[in-house]
């Protein structure tokens, strides 16, 4: 009985705070609309979010596409499909392995960083001396995050698209030995423009995911620094989950 | 030009104000004295429509401050300046920064002239070359200053100052004090400040009022306050350990 207790206090602990995600959503793109525009808050965030994850990224990725390659490699030996392996490869980075790994890394990276700073400014009173001085905090912090989650995430995940198949190339050509123009007749005949578009859409979408979440944890923290930590963790952990979940359900509609 | 009616404010089970009245006019210095923990800042940050009452209204130059939409809130918030009872600058940015954020953001002057105003703004609060620090660098008393230079920065007709001399040198809290006359006085600004300090209380108030058990309990100018009847305002500003606020003598083993 406890147990069945506890999950129902869950399911409307969530339902209430996806309600309060929902309005702060509709909010931000309320204030994104109406000027004056932050663009240089914008790229300011691109960087930190975009430019300062690429060094974890290009490792992740090129590490992904190589193990990726080696375990399709013996894979597909056994059935001798070895000439698809550069096709599989770069269908597994592009549709999945590219947005998903580079969302839960921003998640883990800019993601806690956001909840992390405005937690603070929350909590020593930053956003409310915003408020004095008249500018509204949703559209000065929000905002900014938003939009540059919402576009770095597509341009990190074209450049794990790259990289990761040259990491898939690198250990079927390099190491294996297996033809290189094979390699990538393969991959150009059978990959279509659909698989790299929709995982650059999914990537949007999960990066404007981490910074509504991410911003919402911070934004409403509460109790001092133990309050901010919680925040930061919430922010990762859901950030994460929502990534992992919302991916199935993208997929299965996308890639039907 | 401030009216609170009737306010009632409670943080969960926490009843902190409980029926506030109080009209500040136009031009004037209303200083608010009361216990720690009574709810003065809670108090202060209605009046600028950060924290939304429970039951009761601020009406600000005639407008319900909790109750009009956000255009309107942030129109009226441009008539005030606040000091923040813990300074609250904004730690990302350089101290000049901090106090030209409204006229850079706002005003859309060009920065040579925003940091120009700044350093004027800083001077006039006593501070001197600390315009390119960042906050984490300052003092505690500097920091509030710094604070004080952002609320006065866009000349405001309305200032609210939460304990601005807390933390400063004598020397410097009676600058402070005259600072706060001569807003007052010279630019016709309507102010309202928190303080413990009586000395400064009496100096620069028009009027005081004490905040007790989330009522504003007496309302006077300076002399009518000294020689109060009052038993729980003469225990507050004579600072006596014993009386009807604390009941027996505190600190008693
Ligand atoms: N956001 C909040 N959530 C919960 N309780 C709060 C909140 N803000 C204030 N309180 C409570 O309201 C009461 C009054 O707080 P307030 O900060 O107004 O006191 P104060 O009169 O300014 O005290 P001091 O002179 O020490 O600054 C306190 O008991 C405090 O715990
Ligand atoms: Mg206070």
């Amino acid at each position: 009985m406890k147990f069945i207790e506890l999950i129902g206090r869950y399911i409307i602990r969530f339902t209430g705070e996806l309600g309060n995600v929902l309005i702060l959503l509709w909010y931000t793109v309320k204030q994104t609309l109406v000027p004056p525009y932050e663009i240089k808050s914008v790229l300011k965030q691109i960087i930190e979010i975009g430019i300062k994850s690429l060094p974890v990224v290009l490792i992740t990725a090129v590490f992904t596409g190589m193990v990726m390659a080696l375990q399709t490699y013996t894979g597909f030996k056994r059935f001798n499909a070895e000439s698809m392996v550069g096709f599989a490869v770069a269908l597994s980075i592009t549709r999945e392995l590219g947005p998903v790994l580079t969302g839960i890394i921003v998640a883990g990276r800019a993601g806690a960083a956001m909840a992390a700073e405005l937690g603070t400014m929350r909590v020593t009173e930053q956003i409310d001396a915003l408020e004095t001085l008249a500018t509204s905090p949703v559209k000065y912090l929000i905002v900014p995050r938003f939009i540059a989650g919402l576009a770095a995430l597509p341009a990190l995940a074209v450049v794990t698209d790259i990289v990761g198949i040259m990491g898939g190339y690198t250990v079927t050509v390099g190491f294996f030995g297996a033809s290189s123009a094979t390699y990538w007749k393969k991959t150009w005949d059978f990959i279509e423009l659909e698989d790299i578009y929709f995982g650059l859409v999914k990537a949007g979408f999960f990066g404007a995911c981490i910074a509504l979440i991410s911003c919402y944890k911070g934004f409403y923290s509460e109790g001092g620094a133990e309050g901010v930590g919680k925040a930061t963790t919430g922010a990762v952990v859901i950030s994460s989950m929502t990534i992992l979940i919302s991916d199935y359900f993208l997929s299965a509609w996308m890639f039907r | 030009m401030i009216k609170i009616v009737d306010l009632y404010k409670s943080f969960g089970q926490k009843y902190v104000l409980r029926g506030v009245n109080l009209n500040i006019e136009r031009g004037e210095s209303m200083v608010v004295i009361g216990g720690s923990g009574s709810g003065k800042s809670v108090l202060m940050k209605h009046i600028i429509g950060l924290v939304k009452p429970d039951r009761g209204n601020v009406m600000v130059d005639g407008r319900d401050i909790s109750r009009i939409d956000e255009k309107g809130l942030y129109e009226t918030r441009k008539k005030f300046g606040m000091l923040f009872q813990g300074a609250a600058l904004f730690d990302s940015m350089k101290v000049w920064e901090n106090v030209s954020f409204v006229l850079m953001r706002e005003r859309k002057i060009s920065s040579e002239e925003a940091r120009k105003i700044a350093i004027q703004k800083l001077k006039m609060v006593g501070l001197d070359g600390v315009q390119d620090l960042m906050p984490s660098e300052l003092s505690g008393g500097m920091k509030k200053r710094v604070g004080l230079a952002r609320a006065i920065a866009h000349e405001p007709e309305i200032l609210l100052y939460d304990e601005p001399t807390t933390g400063l040198d004598p020397i410097m809290a009676d600058a402070i004090n005259d600072l706060i006359i001569q807003m007052n006085k010279r630019l016709s600004v309507t102010s309202v400040t928190i303080t413990h300090d009586m000395h400064s209380a009496y100096k620069i108030a028009d009027r005081i009022a004490m905040l007790y058990s989330g009522k504003i309990i007496e309302t006077g100018a300076p002399d009518e306050v000294k020689n109060t009847e009052n038993p729980v305002v003469r225990q507050f500003i004579t600072g006596s350990a014993v009386g009807p606020i604390t009941g027996a003598p505190m600190l008693m083993q």
